[in-house]
């Protein structure tokens, strides 16, 4: 399959790997897959096995469901239990756990909740229940941004009064900032040499977004592909950045991420959405400018405004440290209640949940 | 109710599950043809059969796929080579099927048809028949078109034994085709993928194959048919019941293009997806070429492959990619794909 097998050539990967065993001649490289498509790659392709002794992967919190907190799943939940509501999510989101129940838990209660593969399927669902209000319950960093923009726009065009976006979109860069800045405000160093750069935001955002995060903590950047072979180049490019002491913004994903970024995606983002002055995230706490809103021009379209949603105070599991999986403080099997009380069957945190996120991934592959 | 069914334009009703004279016109008019012999046709409220001596396997199976009807097969035939193929792997011969229908009021009498015939069809590929059914018909919004729920009843030979304690470390992995079609024909067709490369369901019944098989004096250790969950699911539960692990090679797993093409699409893994059509055998080192060459010989089973091999140690499912990297293959969480069977 053409963009798929010569990433995974088996000589190619040897070749690579062999590169890395010779080069990586530090005692400790400790580099953080920001991403939770490059966490589940990594485990997919036996990749954490294969590398160096030295190279430690730390996993990100760069996973939509694992960074959303439990405060915004119990809005979700009460938005879907409105009667005349029909609920549309991604299929990711119906297990999180919120404080109290889960999206999956409401629906066998009775509330209608779909799976959408598009936020246009959900505009499709309002087109043809008019007499239903229809949420979509966005998620997700810059990637899935410009499909709930378009969605937005379609709803416009189609003169919808019944079309909702419940919009929980968040920033990358920020995000970046808020590991670093959360480990600066403590006593603890910051404990990681590089980062592998997230592959299809910066499809929409471009390899420039990175340079002030980079410059500002003085960590190189390697945006990276999904595929092994991607994998394996980027984590070659840090090692090599880190060795000569460069720090640098560099693109392993440059067949799919130009450095200005999609300048019609970004188009349509800065016409569609706003910054919020700030945003919960599962496990950084309250970012400033780190997440998205409506703007007001789409005010009517806004779940938020419409049913007034009041987004409180949840409630994690207290044995779950997802917040510290989540700033790659500890890996997942360092979790007291990782594979026992906590599994892709009963998850107590987020990160158990979307196969994405660092926990599932090291249950699943582990 | 007029005196005969409209099967252009009708569609069920309450009145069809009532057991009064709409309920012996949908069963005259509609199944009976479909299914015709002669101990269906008695009508009695049970169904009577000689046995020989020896073993008896049952075997039920619910069907609430959806859709109904799918890129290469329908629930009706579906329906049929499920139970069927489940007595199949167990080693005996299907003889016998059972089937009751819950229908939705108002699913066209047109489409029922279609589906009667096609279970006839498939029952007669299989060389069973049907000899007892039930109606029922449920209130609108209170089932989903057509559920069907078969039983089949075979004839083990005698002596044979398919346990899994029967497999040893060493033995061979073998599969009877190329794997997932099943489940990414439904899901391609539930979705509306827009794919242009149309995958059909491997649905077919593998009786014949496995009577090949066992005619062929090959030594089986074990057989399963990879449904619900596919292969990886099926392997898990053997070595979970073996006690000891299987390795699989990435590289010799046979999938079709366009199921790979599917499943990078939308990020699942066809190790997981349904087949309704193969069959998984697990025999000794030293039988696996002869029983593999039997396999290709049928028509059920031209693409069969030796996928893996029982080892000792932990009860994991590895699959080893092409550069020597392995990974831990575990049970899913919860469905992949909902309602595929």
């Amino acid at each position: 399959m053409k963009y798929v097998d010569e990433y995974r050539d088996p000589a190619r990967m040897k070749r690579l790997l062999a590169q890395l065993h010779t080069e990586a001649t530090t005692d400790s490289y400790r580099l953080m897959e920001f991403c939770g498509g490059h966490t589940h790659a990594l485990y997919r392709y036996g990749l954490v096995s294969a590398l160096p002794d030295c190279i430690t992967m730390v996993h990100g919190p760069g996973c939509p469901v694992c960074v959303l907190p439990a405060a915004r799943i119990d809005a979700a939940v009460e938005l879907a239990k409105k009667d005349g509501v029909i609920f549309c999510s991604y299929g990711d989101m119906l297990r999180v756990p919120g404080s109290g129940q889960s999206l999956l838990g409401v629906r066998a209660a009775g509330a209608d909740v779909r799976v959408v593969y598009s936020p246009l399927d959900a505009v499709k669902t309002a087109l043809d229940n008019l007499n239903f209000q229809v949420v979509f319950f966005a998620v997700g960093f810059e990637t899935t941004m410009p499909a709930t923009a378009l969605a937005v726009k379609e709803a416009q065009r189609l003169k919808l009064k019944n079309f909702f976006v419940f919009c929980n979109h968040v920033l990358t860069p920020p995000a970046i900032r808020g590991i670093f800045a959360s480990d600066e405000s403590s006593d603890e160093p910051v404990n990681v040499h590089g980062i592998v750069g997230p592959g299809h935001v910066s499809a929409v955002i471009g390899s420039d977004a990175y340079g002030l995060v980079v410059n500002e903590f003085n960590t190189p950047l390697v945006i990276s592909g999904f595929e092994p072979v991607d994998l394996l180049e980027s984590i070659l490019m840090l090692v090599r950045q880190i060795n000569e002491g460069r720090v640098e913004v560099e693109n392993q994903y440059r067949r799919v991420v130009a450095q200005a970024g999609n300048a019609k995606a970004i188009a349509l983002l800065d016409d569609v959405f706003v910054l919020r002055g700030e945003f919960e995230w599962r496990g950084l706490g309250m970012m400033p400018r780190s997440a998205s809103a409506l703007a007001n021009r789409y005010a009517q379209f806004d779940a938020e405004k419409f049913f007034e949603v009041i987004v409180g105070q949840g409630k994690e599991h207290p044995a779950c440290v997802c917040p510290d999986v989540l700033r790659g403080k500890i890996q997942p099997e360092q979790c007291k209640v990782f594979g026992k009380a906590c599994t892709p069957e009963t998850p107590l945190g987020a990160c158990m949940v979307s196969s994405e996120g660092a926990c599932a991934a090291a249950f699943q592959y582990g | 109710m007029g005196r005969s069914l409209n099967l252009k334009h009708g569609v069920v009703e309450l009145a069809h599950g009532s057991g009064g004279r709409a309920s012996a016109l949908l069963t005259k008019e509609l199944f009976l043809p479909a299914l015709a012999n002669a101990e269906l046709c008695k009508a009695d409220d049970g169904a009577v059969f000689a046995v020989e001596a020896g073993r008896l396997v049952v075997s039920t199976d619910s069907h609430v796929i959806s859709p109904l009807f799918f890129p290469g097969g329908d629930i009706g035939s579906l329906s049929v080579f499920g139970s069927v193929n489940d007595v199949a792997v167990m080693g005996a011969k299907p003889q016998h099927l059972t089937a009751g229908f819950i229908l939705e009021e108002g699913y066209p009498l047109a489409d029922l048809k279609r589906i009667a015939e096609s279970m006839g069809q498939a029952a007669k590929a299989c060389g069973v028949s049907v000899i007892a059914a039930d109606t029922k018909v449920v209130k609108r919004g209170e089932a989903d078109d057509v559920f069907i729920t078969t039983t089949c009843i075979g004839l083990m030979p005698e002596g044979l034994n398919l346990d899994a304690s029967n497999i040893q470390s060493g033995d061979q992995v073998l599969i009877s085709g190329s794997m997932g079609e099943h489940g990414a024909a439904v899901l391609a067709s539930r979705e509306d993928l827009g794919l242009h490369a149309a995958i059909e369901s491997d649905s077919q019944p593998v009786h014949g194959l496995v009577n090949a098989l066992l005619n062929s004096g090959a030594k089986i250790h074990f057989m399963r048919d990879p449904t619900r969950g596919g292969v990886a699911t099926v392997l898990n539960e053997v070595v979970n019941m073996a006690g000891k692990g299987i390795k699989m090679d990435e590289q010799v797993l046979p999938v079709r293009e366009p199921v790979r093409a599917v499943s990078e699409l939308l990020g699942l893994d066809p190790l997981y997806f349904a087949c309704e059509g193969r069959v998984v055998v697990i025999c000794a080192a030293a039988d696996a070429e002869q029983t593999l060459k039997v396999m290709q010989a049928h028509p059920a089973g031209l693409g069969s492959v030796n996928i893996g091999e029982v080892v000792d140690g932990l009860p994991h499912l590895t699959v080893r990619n092409s550069w020597g990297g392995e990974r831990i293959v575990n049970m899913l969480a919860g469905d992949q794909l909902p309602r595929i069977c």
